[in-house]
């Protein structure tokens, strides 16, 4: 018996460590879901660039602006750009058949999408676009190779490019991929760039699970009643089974 | 078998505890199964208020909107038509809206905010078809001398111009009047009263 | 008042005298130890499942247009939606965590073994009417790994030879998983499998309450009529039912209060881990809740990786292993017959591995690791060396029965007590 439980408790970490698995190192994305102001930068950013070809139709705006602490007036001015009722669906007007002779394929609806890829990979993805003359939209991907879609947030970090270094690698100088630099003409600083994609995945995350923090808040009640609960159970076995043995 | 004698006070003592706290337990597991029956945060929000624009509504007609998916009646009655309510009071259950079928504000003879117009949710209080509304004395069939009124096709209801009921119908109460106020003279917000939203 | 309606309705219906038959005096060993809480925590996990499968019905749309969009309505739309979706989820999960520690119990305590035997097989066939009833659970929420696990599982029928083509054609109703196929498993899965599930296990408890409960000495508490003095038997009350026709020995608990309070005490233990996935990790990391399950399904685009859901990966794994596809779908639908047989594979007369050999303790053991592997195996994307690491397991897998069949007849076991220690 216990060596089973040992066997076990050895195995179990490999099944979890083996889950993984992606061959692009992926940035951590430090997002808080509690953080309303970064949540709401994360939205505007959303509805501004990426709302024009990808849904979320499966929320509501009313409901992203309750979550976000934002008046359903000032939202519905401010982040609803398609003259739709507060209480809609999420949903944009580009016809599905068009957009997939665009892009190839047509954008994917985006509610889910942090709980598909992870807050890592959206967060790593939105980072690491890079000039690529070849491809359509004359840019690719590092953690997503020959993706369809082109770097609308170009405007935002200007343009990237992959930046080599010289390197000494085994007693031979080696160009050796460094990682990605703009060149300026973004209006927005390396470091703001990454913040406003840092809050644009934490929205995304939000929107994959809107109930998390409720459930969370609701989740450590349950576990104390569980546990109360189990003291009473507990005692009261204990009581009847003393005229047991 | 021990020979400890059993003690008995703790033991009803932990039972009744036990049971009382696995009962809040059962009552809290309940909660998600009860609160999940109820309008979805979707069916509220196409449940909200609703603005009417009475700009172009003549004088005699009727305007028919949507409200928490229930028809609502906005009618423009006419100065004869105001006239005639005082006229059958006699033959009606409440002519004084005594039951609670209408805001305050509307508890009046006229059963509106303003004479001219009058709002009712168009179902009736019998087993909720939803009336005709009958005019040019076409009512008169069914009361005599009343020209026009509303008549429940299903059990045969009958209601004046002010969404009262008839004596002798099945219906028992007076047809509701929504809560709403004029955001302006041609706009009508219904589904909450002035103040309350 | 109160007693004069009881007795109105017991002289009808024997509702009292059952409840005391099964559920009150029904003599249970005293030595059963945590292992045995398992049968009543999966009874729990199938009325959660019901249960909360009811709620769900009321909100899902089983089309393929629809049900995707349908469980997302059910998550931000409903009032505790996500709640009642995640009780369902994390226990089909939970099914199978109590189902696989209640079907190993029966294996180091040799519960499957005389007089026992339909008992098990009762077992085994909610266990298969649980697997079909939690795939085509899985295929209802439209995501991709619904979609595309539906395609694979589907396509095992099309390995049976000659009709083989037209049987998968005839399960999906069209020429791939389609919204036909959505919709009749649906059907099967809210109505018909369900319905089978509690009718055996009604049939699963009938049995184990006319041989009665092994226990973890695998010593017999019934004993013949008139062979125990009056100070060996029991000193609790059990039903007449029992006593009229064996002598009960003095090891015995009453099921109510004793078993069931020892049940409840296992029971919160159960709930604290049950709840702690429920409201804080609902994904489970990916093994209750797949990632790609949460893209709708795609019938153009297949995941990069496809694996059933943790519970069947073991079975999966021993598919893989074989380099033939008939003999795949052979191979793993022997691995869960073999369980089935295990009654008449195990030629032992000793029920317990505390009195049976060392190297019966070892193969029980290892029958575990190598289950557990091959989950591993079958759960995770496909790399060369796992081929053939699957293939030592399935043979692994096997050989316990081969093993347990040889050195069964002639084990050299230890006394059993006279007594449950």
């Amino acid at each position: 018996m216990k060596k089973l439980v040992v066997l076990l408790s050895f195995l179990l970490p490999s099944l979890v460590m083996a889950a993984g698995g992606s061959k692009f190192p992926l940035d951590h994305a430090d997002i808080d879901r509690t953080d309303q102001a970064s949540l709401q930068s994360g939205a505007k950013v959303f509805m501004n660039y990426c709302m024009g070809c990808h849904q979320t139709q499966y929320q509501r705006y009313q409901r992203t602006f309750e979550d976000l602490g934002i008046p359903l007036e000032m939202g519905q001015a401010n982040l609803q750009f398609t003259g739709e009722k507060v209480g809609d669906y999420m949903k944009n007007a580009m016809p599905k058949e068009s957009a997939a002779k665009w892009f190839g394929a047509a954008p994917p609806d985006l509610t889910l999408v942090a709980r598909v890829r992870g807050a890592d990979w959206l967060y790593t993805y939105l980072r690491t676009f890079y000039v690529d003359e070849s491809r359509p939209f004359g840019v690719n991907n590092k953690v997503f190779p020959d993706v369809g879609m082109p770097h609308v947030l170009q405007e935002l970090q200007g343009i990237p490019r992959e930046t080599h270094e010289e390197r000494m690698i085994d007693g031979e100088m080696k160009s050796q991929y460094v990682g990605i630099k703009s060149d300026g003409s973004g209006t927005l600083s390396p470091e703001e760039y990454d913040k406003a994609v840092l809050d644009l995945v934490n929205y995304l995350v939000y929107l994959g699970e809107p109930s998390r923090l409720q459930a969370e808040s609701m989740g450590r009640w349950v576990l104390v009643f569980v546990l109360v609960l189990f003291v009473f159970v507990y005692l009261l076995k204990k009581e009847y089974w003393r005229d047991v043995h | 078998m021990s020979n400890a004698p059993v003690d008995n006070s703790r033991r009803r003592f932990l039972t009744i505890a036990t049971s009382v706290v696995g009962g809040v337990g059962v009552v809290g597991v309940a909660v998600p199964f009860i609160a999940s029956w109820n309008p979805s945060a979707k069916a509220k929000a196409a449940g909200a208020d609703v603005e009417v624009d009475i700009s172009k509504v003549e004088p005699g007609q009727m305007l028919r909107v949507e409200w928490r998916s229930k028809p609502v009646w906005v009618v423009r009655r006419t100065p004869e038509t105001l006239e005639a309510l005082a006229g059958h009071e006699e033959q009606l259950k409440d002519p004084n809206s005594e039951e609670p079928q209408q805001p305050e504000f509307a508890q009046n003879r006229y059963r509106s905010l303003k004479e001219e117009y009058l709002v009712l949710v168009g179902i009736c209080t019998h087993l909720g078809c939803s009336p005709q509304h009958l005019k040019d004395g076409a009512f008169e069939e069914q009361v005599e001398g009343v020209p026009e009124g509303f008549f429940c096709p299903c059990h045969g209801s009958k209601f004046d111009m002010a969404g009262r009921v008839f004596e002798g119908v099945p219906a028992p109460l007076n047809l509701v009047v929504p809560p709403y106020y004029y955001i302006d003279d041609n706009t009508l917000l219904i589904g909450s009263a002035e103040g309350a939203a | 008042m109160w007693k004069n309606l009881l007795d109105w309705i017991e002289y009808r219906i024997p509702m009292m005298r059952v409840a005391k038959m099964h559920a009150i005096e029904y003599p249970a060993p005293k030595n059963m130890n945590f292992w045995y809480v398992f049968g009543f925590l999966a009874t729990i996990v199938l009325v959660n499942q019901i249960v909360t499968g009811i709620w769900l019905t009321m909100s899902f749309e089983p089309s393929a247009e629809r049900a995707f969009a349908s469980v997302e309505y059910i998550m931000r739309e409903v009032d505790y939606g996500w709640v009642l979706r995640y009780m369902h989820s994390t226990g089909a999960s939970a099914f199978f965590i109590v189902v696989y520690l209640h079907m190993f119990r029966g294996m180091i305590y040799g519960s499957y073994q005389k007089p026992r035997e339909l008992l098990w097989l009762f077992g085994m066939f909610i266990y298969l009417a649980l697997m079909a009833e939690a795939f085509m659970g899985y295929v209802l929420p439209w995501g991709q790994m619904s979609y595309w696990g539906a395609q694979v599982i589907v396509s095992l029928f099309g390995a049976i030879p000659v009709i083989g083509e037209d049987l998968t054609v005839w399960i999906q109703g069209d020429y791939v998983i389609s919204g036909a196929t959505l919709n009749r498993f649906f059907a099967l899965h809210v109505i018909a499998l369900p319905l089978v599930i509690v009718i055996l296990v009604f049939l699963h408890i009938v049995a184990l309450h006319e041989v009665g409960s092994n226990n973890p000495d695998g010593v017999e508490v019934k004993r013949k009529k008139g062979s125990l003095k009056e100070e060996e038997k029991s000193k609790f009350k059990m039903h007449e039912y029992y006593t009229s026709k064996y002598d009960i020995i003095d090891d015995v608990v009453p099921f109510f209060p004793h078993i069931v309070l020892k049940d409840l005490v296992a029971f919160c233990v159960f709930l604290l881990a049950f709840c702690y996935i429920l409201f804080f990790k609902p994904e489970m990391g990916g093994y209750f809740l797949e990632a790609p399950n949460f893209e709708i399904a795609n019938p153009l685009k297949t995941p990069e990786h496809i694996f059933p859901v943790w519970y069947f990966t073991p079975f999966y794994a021993i598919l893989k292993a074989v380099p033939d596809k008939l003999f795949g779908v052979i191979a793993m639908f022997a691995a869960i017959i073999m369980l089935a047989l295990l009654p008449w594979v195990d030629r032992g007369k000793v029920k317990s591995w505390r009195y049976r050999s060392g190297i019966h303790k070892y193969n029980l053991l290892m029958f575990a690791v190598v289950f557990v592997f091959l989950g591993y195996l079958g759960g995770t994307p496909q790399e060369p060396w796992k081929v053939i690491a699957s293939q030592i397991g399935t043979f692994l897998y096997f050989a316990f029965f081969g093993l347990l069949w040889l050195y069964s007849k002639n084990e050299k076991t230890k006394p059993l007590p006279e007594r449950i220690g």
